[in-house]
């Protein structure tokens, strides 16, 4: 079979069980009727049974804190979490440097 | 008393030099001579500093003093061979403040309290942990001594905290631990827990010690807070027995290394508000020094046991809200008195107490409600 717009040579390729024929000059692909439909198909089959995309990691609620606490203290008023000095260098900094003393 | 130094640089109560003349004046023995020929002198000028050991810039105790307590320690550990030399005891000044001088040897720990310790504030103290071994690590001895002047007391050694080892704070322990001293019936002749006093102390020391402009914030919130906060009225709760001084430091194993977890620590003891000993912890969460979750473990863990100091379940916050602001004036007046004494601008964690401050005063303090006891 000849390529319909540069009539190259078509040659035949089996996709998920769709005869499909792709010209080897051009790369253009010719699809008998109902094949279109067919791969469609095969592609929503495909996509449906993987599970939804997973939602944004949500955050435990951040328990309750005054309206003077650092903006980044975890306080649900001022809508943030994590943040304040206690991640990783400023946690170790801040735990041996106040939670110490009097 | 405090089987360790302070990890924390930020000590407020750490002597400075300015203060080193207070006990040797208070001292009737002391005369004053610091030569260096005491044996001992090492022990005041370079103390141990293994993990949990003190690292304390300026010996302020009299060196006779020092003396003294460290051969009560040792005779206390060693009562049949006290005078064998040398012995292979861990031994040291554990803490060297201006309100307390703490030596080890061994097994036993020796404290010299505050000069300005009265006997009849401190028997009862002691008397409470003597009662609830349970919760209070237990003296030696049920009554203090008089020593070169200062009350002295005796005590086992017990494991702290490890100030480099974050995730083995025991913050359930604590929390529970406070829980049953909040439901423990206070005894009577108890006298108040002393939390405002110290932190009306802190402010205080800021006034005298620093420029106006440069406390500002911390005086402005310290000025909101209701007269009993501040030391200047009853506490409205004068039955709950507090501990009065909670934070990491004042917790050991005992039996060391392994046994449970105690309070230590008892001249701050005595009745108010319980939800100051809630009140440090809540005020690192709240200035975002301590992460959610240690502070969600700790109150948890505070209800589960059922402590009276917060409501049972809802936002503890009307109930903390007044000790914790106390709580984070105090920390940045000594945080904020520490760097003007060492002229030096105040450190990221410093500069967070004060920033915390400095918000206090465009939200009132609220007040509890009533079943936020």
């Amino acid at each position: 079979m000849q390529c319909p717009k540069c009539h190259g040579q078509m040659q035949t390729y089996n996709r998920n069980g769709v005869q499909i024929e792709q010209c080897a000059n051009c790369r253009g692909i010719f699809l008998d009727y109902g094949e279109l439909e067919a791969l469609t198909r095969l592609e929503s089959q495909w996509t449906q049974p993987a599970p939804p995309p997973p939602a944004p990691q949500a955050y435990p609620p951040a328990p309750p804190a005054p309206a003077w606490g650092a903006p980044h203290g975890g306080h649900g008023g001022h809508g943030g979490h994590g943040g304040g000095h206690y991640g990783g260098h400023h946690r170790h900094k801040s735990f041996g440097h106040m939670l110490f003393s009097s | 008393m405090k089987p360790r130094g302070d990890g924390g640089a930020a000590d407020g109560k750490k002597c400075r030099r300015s203060w080193g003349a207070a006990p040797a004046l208070l001292c009737p023995d002391s005369t004053g001579d610091t030569t260096g020929r005491d044996p001992l002198t090492t022990l005041t000028t370079k103390p141990r500093t293994a993990p949990g050991s003190p690292v304390t810039a300026t010996p302020v105790t009299p060196t006779r003093l020092l003396a003294a307590l460290t051969t009560r320690a040792k005779v206390t550990a060693h009562p049949r061979s006290p005078h064998r030399c040398p012995c292979p005891c861990p031994a040291g000044t554990l803490a060297d403040r201006s309100d307390a001088t703490v030596v080890r040897h061994a097994d036993t720990v020796v404290k010299a309290h505050a000069p300005t310790t009265l006997p009849a504030d401190l028997a009862p103290r002691l008397a409470t942990a003597t009662r609830h071994p349970d919760l209070l690590l237990p003296p030696l001895a049920p009554a203090p001594v008089a020593l070169h002047g200062r009350l002295v007391t005796f005590w086992p050694y017990g494991t702290p905290v490890d100030p480099d080892d974050p995730d083995a704070a025991p913050w359930e322990a604590a929390a529970t631990l406070l829980a049953r001293l909040h439901r423990t019936p206070a005894p009577p002749g108890l006298p108040p827990m002393r939390g405002p006093a110290k932190a009306a102390q802190a402010v205080a020391r800021l006034q005298e010690t620093v420029p106006p402009a440069a406390g500002a914030p911390v005086l402005r919130a310290w000025s909101a807070l209701p007269a009993w906060a501040r030391g200047e009225a009853p506490m409205p709760d004068t039955t709950t027995l507090c501990h009065g001084d909670l934070h990491l430091g004042q917790l050991v194993r005992h039996p060391a290394p392994d046994g449970a977890w105690r309070l230590i620590d008892v001249d701050d003891l005595g009745v108010g508000v319980p939800a100051w000993d809630l009140a440090r912890p809540a005020a690192w969460y709240a200035c975002g020094l301590l992460p959610p979750d240690e502070w969600t473990r700790f109150l948890n863990a505070y209800r589960t046991a059922h402590g009276p100091a917060v409501p049972g379940d809802g936002d503890p916050w009307p109930a903390l809200d007044v000790p914790a602001r106390a709580l984070t004036v105090q920390t940045a007046a000594r945080a904020v008195t520490k760097a003007a004494a060492e002229d030096r601008p105040l450190d990221e964690i410093e500069q967070s107490l004060v920033d915390a401050c400095a918000r206090m005063g465009s939200v009132p303090p609220q007040l509890p409600s009533s079943s936020a006891k």
